[in-house]
């Protein structure tokens, strides 16, 4: 008996690299996820600094500074109302990272506590909820939302949570499919065989699975918001006029782009630089999070 | 596979009526009517009008007039183009998108889909890296800024083709807006056959036909091309309904007279019956095209078994 803790002791059970360890230990071999995830941190970095450093003021117009081109003052030039480009595409980045952020975490919400209760209840629960979501996903969403922007006004609350009430259908499915998957795993018979109940179940075992895959379908759904956010800005339904989301810069660069091309390359490179850099973040996260998907 | 049809017909009504239903609560939740204007109208008058368009009625029969109205097809009359009704705007305007929306499918089809076989059947090759850089781009940029962009390059700097305005017929009217309509799905597409194709061809069956000694032409054709398909075909109704989307962006950019502006400017000017109409008719369609992309799905698996 002695003998046997003996070598039991013997055995000094490696320290078993926690699951958060070892996926950044994945993501971290991932050069372009890494530099996705610097450009990110710089441009939001930027974005919540620049308006405190720069002189100039977003809204305030400098009749005697239109439409200059890039200089030393302006390092991205002014625009049809002498506004230094450079600090309103900082309260663009701005804008639209908090509208992508905002909007994702409803949709997440929404989304998580739908599918998992599908998946995990099943049954009828699971067909009503489902079903649901089928007839959703082939409503035109986005005249309705525009329908909605027009007619309740433009209110900048009412544009993100509009996008995310509509943009948590993909992952219900997901995490419905992720949850059926589980409930049937040996881990998780072999929990209830210890006499687990369901919320402790819930708690332990299916979310900590579900996460991966759930911050995983975040990521990408950051950018089809954002996108969504520049497409309403872009039609003139998004943010107020001083205020400037991505979108609308994009929108007033279209406008002036015979005579001042700047005004539109720069915040469509920006716009396009922040959606590739989700992109990749999302496929370095899906690599270090879902190793066993092979795709 | 006829009872398919049916039984998905008859859950695309329901669909279309709660689109209907929200259009239609949406319209009667707004504050103020469609002829409150700045002008004192006599009190006779607005009367007369609004008893022409049924506004008088209580709420409940106005819903079934609607309703009843729209099951004949009838999306009734533009406020904003006085004497032109919702269908006459759409028969004027729709066969723009057809022509528009439909090149664009098809392009993103063929030149995303052999793009996507060369970058396959050549991998790790310029043959894969190249396009397959530009996709991971053209993924990312939406058209909105894709079509401001073709605008600067082709209409102002190089002068190439014109930037905007419509003339049946033309085809450099065309060039521009399919492009940019197309680009982001040219993309994906692409990726996808990229994907699949590779998938398909380092599977056993494709590798015991090559020990056959089939050419590779032929193995392509007759073995990969159909199992590579699948995902294309399934992509087909997301595709199809972004680019209703994005037609509105791309018709209102170049100056298209289709739906998708008619749309954006009904919406701009508060044309209830257009909005509505058009959002139905949205509806209609891609509910109508996922249909008919699960048809060929079926049709393309046969282990695909066809269940409502």
């Amino acid at each position: 008996m002695s003998a046997l803790a003996d070598t039991r002791a013997g055995f000094a059970r490696p320290r078993a690299a926690g699951q958060w360890s070892q996926a950044w230990q994945r993501f971290k071999r991932r050069p372009a996820a890494l530099i996705a995830l610097g450009l990110l941190g710089l441009i939001a970095t930027l974005a919540l600094l620049v308006p405190f450093v720069s002189p100039f003021d977003f809204a305030t117009p400098d009749w005697d500074a239109l439409f200059q081109a890039p200089s030393g003052a302006h390092w991205f030039g002014t625009d049809a109302l002498g506004r230094d480009l450079l600090v309103r595409l900082m309260w663009g980045c701005r804008i639209s990272l908090l509208v992508g952020l905002a909007a994702s975490l409803i949709s997440v919400l929404i989304g998580v506590l739908w599918g998992a209760t599908a998946g995990y209840i099943g049954g009828t629960t699971d067909s009503v909820l489902m079903r649901t979501v089928d007839v959703l996903y082939t409503v035109p969403f986005i005249p309705l939302v525009i329908v909605l922007t027009v007619l309740f006004g433009r209110s900048f609350t009412l544009v993100f949570v509009a996008i995310g009430a509509v943009s948590w259908l993909d992952i219900a499915r997901i995490v419905r499919g992720q949850t059926l998957s589980l409930k049937n795993r040996e881990f998780i018979e072999a929990a209830r065989a210890l006499g687990l109940g369901n919320a402790t179940m819930i708690r332990r075992h299916v979310l900590p699975n579900l996460l991966g895959i759930v911050i995983i379908y975040a990521t990408l759904t950051v950018p089809a918001v954002i996108i969504f956010e520049a497409f309403l800005s872009f039609l003139g339904l998004g943010v107020h006029a001083p205020l400037a989301s991505l979108g609308t810069l994009v929108a007033d660069g279209a406008h002036h782009l015979k005579s001042h091309p700047y005004l539109l390359t720069i915040p469509a490179l920006f716009l396009t630089l922040i959606i590739v850099c989700f992109g990749y973040l999302g496929d370095g996260l899906r690599d270090a999070l879902d190793p066993h998907e092979t795709r | 596979m006829v009872q398919f049809i049916v039984r998905r017909l008859a859950v695309a009504i329901p669909t279309l009526l709660v689109i209907a239903t929200l259009a239609f609560a949406l319209l009667h939740a707004t504050p103020g009517g469609p002829f409150d204007t700045n002008r004192k109208m006599p009190a006779a008058i607005l009367k007369s009008i609004e008893a022409q368009y049924h506004l008088d009625e209580p709420v409940w029969r106005q819903y079934l007039r609607y309703l009843g109205e729209l099951a004949h097809g009838n999306l009734g009359p533009s406020f904003q183009y006085r004497n032109t009704s919702v269908n006459e705007l759409i028969r004027v305007g729709f066969p723009v998108d057809l022509l528009v929306g439909g090149l664009a499918l098809l392009a993103a089809l063929l030149v995303g889909g052999s793009l996507g076989l060369t970058a396959a059947v050549r991998r790790h090759t310029a043959w894969d890296y190249l396009p397959m850089f530009a996709a991971s781009l053209g993924v990312a940029v939406p058209v909105f800024v894709v079509a401001p962009l073709l605008i600067l390059v082709f209409a102002v700097q190089l002068h190439w083709l014109p930037s905007g305005d419509w003339r049946w017929g033309e085809l450099r009217y065309l060039v521009l807006p399919v492009t940019a309509l197309a680009l982001p799905y040219v993309a994906y597409v692409a990726r996808m056959t990229r994907g699949a194709a590779i998938e398909v061809l380092t599977s056993p069956y494709i590798r015991m036909a090559r020990a056959k000694g089939l050419p590779q032409a032929t193995i392509l054709l007759r073995h990969a091309l159909r199992p590579v398909l699948m995902p294309l075909v399934s992509f087909l109704g997301p595709a199809f309904a972004g680019v209703l989307t994005g037609s509105i962006i791309v018709e209102s950019v170049f100056g298209l007279p289709g739906i998708g502006r008619y749309f954006l400017v009904g919406a701009l000017n508060r044309d209830y019956t257009l909005v509505v109409g058009i959002t139905v008719l949205y509806g209609a369609l891609i509910i109508a095209f996922n249909l008919l992309a699960d048809l060929a799905y079926a049709w393309l698996d046969p282990r695909v078994r066809l269940r409502a």
